[in-house]
């Protein structure tokens, strides 16, 4: 049975939550360890920590975050963000994050996927790809970096095939068409990269409303999929979620 | 005497455990995270995590001589837990590590899981009992845990498998034999369900420790 995964995905910057979480009995909306754990009650599968921390401390206060959140968090993270070598994925995945995902270090030096996943296992290396529809590209999906602003110039479905190779465990795939439109997500680009690897992928980028979720399984063929705002501002809950997600026949971890 | 179980979580430098030795204390527990034999063989339940693969477990378990610990705190009779490659090194060998003997509890071998499905099992899957452990006491079912893995011990002749979970087929998910317990899932990141079997582990390592 594959069962779909429901992943809540929070900005962290300088250890605090922001873009606002908005649960309303919770004490302090911006504590990542008080949302962690409410998501974790509320059923989400996993978290993803995604870290947009500009300054140069950002390393010290996100290993601290992580150790915080696997104090008292008894479910799968991820951090993401400023990932740039070995030793920083070392220090989150000590600090107790399962995993770390890569972005632009990985398009830089490729070998960092291979270290992290020789060091701590596949399972622990996420690659994160940012995609955006371009003509130039044969697969029709330019990868770029630097949060979607930074052209790279290879082709999408080459860099799954190589990040696979590499040693990823898995690949949380960003449409940057749809990333913030609520339009729901790029199911093309979604299914197109489902279809060429063995290895698991995180839908990402354009979730609206309840019935894109559905879609990126069922038409991404994706096998978990990550939402942010629709769960922060209380749009929905994660059961309302599954109990979409169920009714439409995609297996999941009832709420 | 804190009247918390002492449980050792064995410490020999590979990945993250810090949420098996906090979601150990969250059960009730002692936890430590040690290598150190005197602390070892004074606690009352051993636990032997593990991920990555399992020749680098098995190399490092030797080069600290946790291997040796382990079969001796299996010996002494107390409860006894392996979680992920941490019940995968229990077994005879792997098909990941092709001619690396593994701690040799259980006499068969781990195998990939076989057929067309996407490895690593990556997900919450059900856990379907097979018997009735004291693992699973206090649970309901359905119940589900948090897998990664990629390989998984031979269903053998089925005695000591605690439960499955059908992934593609059935796979072992937990298997006991007397004082020996081990989850192919992660009980430490399957929320409040593997709170409770850490918490069963404890209640068996407190009853064990009165003994």
């Amino acid at each position: 049975m594959r069962v779909a995964r429901v992943i809540p995905c929070l900005d962290v910057d300088a250890g605090r939550v922001v873009k606002g979480v908005n649960f309303v009995d919770i004490r302090d909306a911006g504590d990542p360890v008080e949302l962690a754990a409410r998501y974790d009650t509320e059923g989400a599968d996993e978290l993803v920590f995604l870290d947009i921390t500009a300054s140069s401390d950002r390393r010290d206060t996100t290993v601290a975050m992580a150790r915080a959140v696997a104090d008292e968090v008894f479910i799968p993270f991820t951090i993401g963000g400023g990932i740039r070598t070995l030793d920083d994925a070392r220090r989150l995945l000590r600090a107790g994050a399962d995993k770390v995902s890569v972005n632009t270090a990985a398009v830089r030096r490729p070998e960092v996927v291979s270290e992290i996943s020789r060091e701590f296992g596949a399972q622990c290396c996420v690659v994160a790809i940012d995609a955006r529809s371009s003509s130039e590209a044969p697969s029709g999906y330019e990868v770029f970096t630097h949060g979607g602003r930074t052209r790279t110039g290879i082709d999408c479905l080459e860099w799954v095939a190589e990040v696979e190779r590499l040693g990823a465990g898995e690949i949380l795939l960003t449409s940057m068409d749809r990333d913030g439109t609520r339009e729901g997500f790029e199911l093309n680009l979604t299914s197109m990269v489902a279809a060429a690897v063995g290895i698991p992928v995180i839908a990402s980028g354009g979730v609206g409303n309840l019935d894109h979720l559905v879609e990126g399984v069922t038409e991404g063929k994706a096998d978990a999929v990550l939402a942010a705002s629709i769960f922060h501002y209380g749009k929905h809950t994660i059961a309302e979620a599954k109990t979409r997600m169920a009714q439409a026949g995609i297996p999941v971890r009832p709420a | 005497m804190t009247g918390r179980p002492l449980v050792a979580i064995l410490d020999y430098g590979i990945g993250n455990l810090h949420s098996a030795q906090k979601g150990f204390e969250h059960a009730g527990a002692d936890a430590r995270l040690t290598a150190d034999p005197g602390l070892i063989r004074a606690a009352d339940g051993v636990v032997l995590p593990g991920v990555g693969a399992f020749a680098p477990c098995m190399a490092a378990l030797g080069r600290t001589g946790l291997d040796t610990a382990s079969v001796d705190a299996v010996q002494s009779g107390r409860p006894f837990m392996g979680i992920c490659v941490g019940m995968q090194v229990l077994f005879a060998g792997s098909d990941e590590a092709p001619g690396v003997s593994g701690l040799g509890m259980f006499d068969r071998m781990v195998r990939w899981i076989p057929g067309p499905v996407k490895r690593p099992q990556m997900q919450w899957n059900v856990l379907q009992r097979s018997g009735d452990h004291r693992m699973l006491a206090g649970l309901d079912d359905p119940i589900w845990a948090y897998f990664v893995h990629s390989l998984a011990p031979e269903m053998g002749d089925a005695s000591d498998v605690v439960a499955t979970c059908d992934y593609g087929g059935p796979v072992v998910a937990a298997v006991a034999r007397d004082n020996v317990w081990a989850a192919q899932f992660h009980p430490e990141k399957s929320s409040a369900v593997g709170l409770q079997i850490l918490a069963n582990f404890v209640t068996a390592s407190a009853a064990a420790a009165t003994n």
